[in-house]
């Protein structure tokens, strides 16, 4: 794959975040209904369907793609929320779909063959196998890669499938292989699989102990912090635990993940698709984001390198990692 | 329906001592009244060298027992090694096997198959589709409650299993958790999991127990235990059972719950028998009655 057709896919939890991604340059953008079908099922979020009509206008209007995550796994004897879903945004002619579940899958490439379908992460394809599966069974042209593979897995792989692949570049970081990671429903009872959310908001509390403040999930707590001290969010994985005698965070800072500089290395590696994460963010933050991300895949293809950018101050914790893209993340 | 319940004892996730994980087995099939047997590395690959030398052996006398012998795949499958190791295992002729990755699935073309509890089936729809490939048993994932349960158990499309003993797999990384908590890299672990054979406690910072590390895997650090629903589960046309192995008495363990299941005891009497097994274990079954995983909920069990 050359820099010539990378595409930058950018998130829009909302109308207004649709506009910035598209007037700062989004070659598509991603976005989901307001209800459970997608995986960022978050109050004020999300599309309806005349939001969505407008939202698809607004940005083919100006070559923009509409991509719709689609990206929980169907309740049991309620597939038509689903399956409604899918017919929906193919009536309002979407680009593409994100799906992560097989029966939903099997019902798109069977009622829709036109419309384009693509894997999303929660679907844990992890190995070229895993993607043949999708490709061949339901005729998915595009995957999105679990954030557990490094740059030379990731080359190997793209020279293994025969279908576009797509990478998280920037924003909320999973830890864990995403689709399989229960830690959310196990604390609170919600479960990205199944209702859209982790870590969700209505289970967070902050506690004020006098000297500290104290975070917590569904009464675990998360994380402290001292007065004056900004408190985080309480995502479950971002917290610091104690193990092996230890206080640490045992899975993962709260850091973002930033691949500004493994752009070239991606790209090198047969990535067809660069994705920011962050459906939940605002339109400023998703304006500036997806600026310095175009400005960065332009430059590489000037042949330039990517110009350093400030993005230091809108990450979460202010942290950045390279993620599991670098072999000593693991 | 009518037939007996069965009971699977599912592959141990923890990182055994060779010689014990043998001896477990061993005892398992000499004395467990178990139906079903699974082997196989499910989480870390860097692991499975340890045990493959005494595969046979075990295999031979689970089957010589009378056991199903049924082989579980890798979770998560990365690297070139563990995508070769996959399809190895999908040539194995004579056993049943268990995929818990896709891509596994996929290499066995047809053959009949056990869908492992990672792979996500919440629904009639994908349910189908993997019994079409030839999936003839399903272990469902652990967060279903009751109600999907039922419903999937009513398609007829493949045997339901259901966890009801140990702690829950609730997630895996790429990343090793336990090497990190001792400030080692995934590539240079030392292999530091072998050092809690029921994983590695995480507690909050007020000093509640809360999770479970085993490697590049996460766990709940209450025990789920769902003795109290089994009756229920029958109803419901649950035919399958799944134990995972802790280091308690797991044979006693299997024997309370067959007893439970052949109506020999009540469930409460039964549950005061496996707190004397498990002393230091605490139960949940949250995620059965549509909870949190970690609550221990005491109401009946609804699957409508």
């Amino acid at each position: 794959m050359s820099a010539e057709n990378v595409e930058l896919v950018c998130p829009a939890g909302t109308p207004a975040a649709l506009k910035a991604a598209v007037d700062a340059g989004a070659d598509c953008v991603y976005v989901g209904y307001r209800d459970e079908t997608n995986a960022r099922n978050f109050p004020g979020l999300n599309f309806s369907r005349p939001e969505l009509t407008e939202g698809i206008a607004y940005a083919h209007e100006r070559g923009t793609k509409v991509l719709v995550a689609i990206n929980t796994f169907p309740r049991a004897g309620r597939p038509e929320i689903w399956h409604a879903a899918v017919d929906d945004a193919a009536r309002l002619n979407a680009d593409a779909v994100i799906l992560a579940d097989i029966g939903l899958c099997d019902y798109a490439s069977k009622k829709h063959p036109e419309l384009r379908l693509h894997l999303s992460v929660q679907a844990s394809a992890s190995s070229a196998e895993a993607i043949r599966f999708y490709h061949q069974a339901f005729g998915i042209r595009r995957a999105v890669l679990p954030r557990v593979l490094t740059v030379p897995e990731i080359a190997a792989l793209c020279a293994d499938v025969p279908i576009e692949m797509e990478v998280f570049v920037f924003g909320g970081l999973c830890v864990m292989a995403e689709g399989r990671c229960a830690l959310s429903s196990y604390a609170t009872g919600h479960s990205p699989n199944t209702n859209g959310a982790c870590s969700p908001a209505s289970h967070v509390r902050y506690v004020d102990k006098g000297d500290k403040v104290v975070s917590q999930l569904g009464g675990f707590t998360i994380n402290t912090f001292g007065t004056g001290e900004p408190a985080g969010y309480p995502t479950l994985c971002k917290g610091r635990f104690e193990a092996n005698g230890k206080l640490s965070y045992l899975f993962e800072e709260p850091t973002s993940l930033n691949t500004l500089d493994l752009l070239p290395e991606l790209i090198a590696a047969g990535v067809t698709a660069f994705k920011i994460e962050g459906r939940q963010r605002g339109r400023a933050y998703v304006g500036s984001v997806v600026k310095a991300f175009r400005q960065a895949v332009d430059a590489i293809r000037r042949g330039e390198a990517p110009p350093p950018f400030m993005l230091d101050g809108i990450t979460e914790g202010g942290k950045q990692t390279a993620g599991a893209y670098e072999r000593s993340w693991r | 329906m009518s037939e007996v319940p069965k009971l699977t004892l599912g592959p141990v996730l923890f990182n055994w001592k060779p010689e014990r994980w043998r001896d477990f087995y061993l005892r398992i099939a000499d004395e467990a009244e178990i139906d079903s047997v699974h082997l196989g590395e499910v989480v870390c690959s860097k692991r499975q060298p340890f045990f493959d030398p005494l595969m046979p052996q075990v295999i031979e006398r689970l089957s010589a027992a009378g056991k199903e012998v049924v082989l579980s795949s890798l979770a998560l499958v990365m690297t070139a090694k563990e995508r070769e190791a996959a399809q190895t295992l999908a040539g194995v002729e004579g056993f049943l096997t268990e995929a818990n990755d896709l891509s596994f699935a996929a290499a066995l073309k047809g053959r009949p198959f056990v869908v492992g509890p990672f792979v996500n089936v919440y629904n009639e729809g994908t349910l189908a589709y993997l019994a079409g490939l030839g999936a003839k048993r399903v272990c469902l994932p652990i967060e279903v409650p009751g109600s999907t349960i039922a419903y999937l158990a009513a398609q007829g499309l493949a045997e339901i299993e259901v966890q009801v003993f140990g702690r829950l797999p609730l997630a895996m990384s790429a990343r090793c958790y336990h090497a990190r908590s001792r400030n080692l890299s995934k590539d240079g672990c030392q292999y530091v999991c072998g050092e809690d054979a029921d994983g590695m406690a995480v507690d909050t910072m007020d000093g509640k127990p809360f999770l479970t590390v085993n490697g590049t895997q996460t766990m709940s650090y209450r025990y789920h235990n769902l003795l109290g629903e089994l009756a229920a589960l029958r109803n419901a046309g649950v035919g399958r059972f799944r134990l995972w192995p802790q280091s308690c008495d797991m044979v006693a363990v299997a024997a309370l719950f067959r007893r439970v299941l052949d109506g020999q005891i009540d469930p409460s009497e039964a549950n005061r028998l496996l707190a004397d097994l498990a002393p230091d274990a605490e139960f949940a079954n949250g995620y059965i009655h549509g909870r949190e995983g970690h609550l221990l909920v005491d109401e009946e069990l609804l699957t409508a």
